[in-house]
């Protein structure tokens, strides 16, 4: 047998791994939807150390503001003064504003429809790590009830589901990932058409014919022909069309602010939620802050 | 076993540097953590790639192309396992290999002790990086990766700039020569 050069050895080792990975690679673009081990074990081991990260940076940051960042108190609470009144005059203007009580329509509708929809909160402890994908790692996992497929949503809207459930950890694809995608439907024209990420932080609503009329600044919310997310829940609104071959482009702002996400509500359930949006008008005197820890159902697991 | 010998190839003087016990596996842990877990405190840190930088300069400094190219395997393979069901395992894997690779074979020819060499070796690193992922992806994935943007030139300059620190702070896990 010819023996390899010294100086050619690392050269093959370099071919022989690299094709090893491509072989990788392709089995697992074969059998894509089976969970892997190896996921499972770098999260297992990892997620101790995220989020042990975590609650390190919360105490550090809760011991210098409450400690140590006191130099400028007396100026600043001055400030806040001028600030709380100025914000109160703009709350007065706000509560005049038809948009404003549109918003709280959905988020008082989507409260009164569901509210024996069990959910937990989670704290967000950990990324994706790289930029190519959006996720992240909940603090929640199947100990808590937290399953696949599971919708994942904040009091401003829609953020993503669950795709992979952990002992202790959920993995959570953000709606700005390729992959992701909700049923959504137009509020004022009642279309209904798939959104879905691109990487970008915009999302992306595809399936409306150029006759259709869609307006800039229109809200998008859930339609629950997906059967994972509720109907009504705000998902964004319409950023920018523009005219295509068959259907328009039209770019949507997530209602959700995925860029920092810090607790999250996880619904806890498979099943289809019951459309009951007809039942009833919204009441005026509920709270508007529709999935809070109190629309928990009672026995669920719930912490902040 | 010397800590640090001298590669002599006519008047070429490279040393090779040995690292403390259990440096190359904790760094390149923290790394990983690091990057999983920062940009949800900082989202503008979601343009720094720390386990590249990890690579590139453990690749450089042991100027060994085996070990280099198994050490990118080994962290490209954790950063994938870490990533969302978009990156398959294997994707960051490729393309930390032939980085490791390259760096340990760089790194065994020219002296990347100065500042300057590191920010331009870092900074072609990077673009080779995203070409190699690129190219994965376009081949294997059948994904339309593009192949540079501005963003991508502008994150490679800021780890040029990060990597010139941290390799700094590196050096100080070398055992004395």
């Amino acid at each position: 047998m010819v023996g390899i050069p010294s100086r050619h050895k690392s050269l093959f080792l370099l071919g022989g791994v690299v094709l090893l990975q491509v072989l990788l690679l392709a089995v697992q673009i074969r059998r894509d939807s089976q969970g892997r081990l190896i996921r499972v074990w770098t999260v297992g081991a990892v997620s101790p150390f995220e989020r042990a990260g975590a609650h390190g940076i919360s105490n550090i940051r809760e011991t210098w503001s409450h400690y140590f960042a006191l130099q400028n108190t007396s100026r600043e609470n001055e400030e806040l003064k001028h600030e709380n009144d100025a914000l109160k005059l703009q709350i007065t203007q706000l509560q005049g504003k038809a948009a404003e009580a549109d918003r709280l329509a959905v988020l008082l509708k989507f409260r009164q429809t569901n509210v024996e929809v069990p959910m937990v909160s989670a704290r967000v402890i950990g990324g994706s790590a790289d930029s190519a994908s959006q996720t992240v790692y909940l603090d929640r996992g199947e100990r808590d009830g937290i399953r696949r497929n599971m919708g994942v949503i904040t009091p401003d809207g829609v953020v993503g589901k669950v795709i992979e459930s952990y002992r202790d950890t959920a993995q959570v694809l953000l709606l700005t990932d390729k992959d992701s995608g909700v049923g959504a439907m137009l509020v004022d024209s009642r279309i209904q058409s798939p959104v879905g990420g691109t990487g970008d932080p915009l999302l992306v609503m595809k399936y409306i014919p150029n006759d259709d009329t869609v307006n800039s600044g229109e809200r998008v919310v859930t339609s629950g022909m997906d059967r994972i997310f509720p109907p009504d829940l705000p998902v964004g609104t319409i950023a920018d069309i523009k005219p295509g071959n068959t259907f328009k482009q039209i770019h949507v702002r997530p209602a959700a602010n995925l860029q920092r996400l810090e607790e999250v509500f996880v619904l806890l359930t498979m099943r289809p939620l019951e459309n009951k949006q007809d039942s009833g008008a919204p009441n005026a005197d509920a709270p508007a802050s529709a999935p809070s820890a109190s629309t928990a159902k009672p026995g669920s697991p719930e912490k902040p | 076993m010397n800590d640090a010998f001298d590669i002599r190839g006519g008047e070429l003087h490279i040393e090779v540097h040995k690292f403390r016990t259990g440096a190359i596996i904790l760094a390149a842990a923290f790394a990983l953590v690091l990057q999983a877990f920062l940009p949800i405190y900082f989202p503008k840190a979601g343009i720094l790639d720390l386990p590249l930088l990890i690579t590139i300069y453990f690749g450089l400094s042991r100027r060994n192309p085996s070990t280099g190219l198994l050490l990118g395997m080994t962290i490209g393979i954790l950063q994938d396992s870490l990533s969302g069901p978009t990156v398959p395992l294997g994707l960051y894997g490729i393309a930390k290999t032939v980085i490791g690779y390259l760096a340990s074979s760089i790194g065994a020819r020219l002296d990347t002790e100065h500042p300057a060499a590191r920010f331009a070796l870092t900074t072609a690193f990077f673009v080779v990086h995203q070409g190699i992922v690129a190219l994965t992806q376009r081949l294997l994935l059948s994904q339309s990766e593009r192949w540079f943007t501005w963003h991508l030139g502008a994150a490679a300059l800021v780890n040029a700039v990060v990597a010139v620190f941290l390799f700094m702070l590196l050096d100080r896990l070398r055992k004395p020569s």
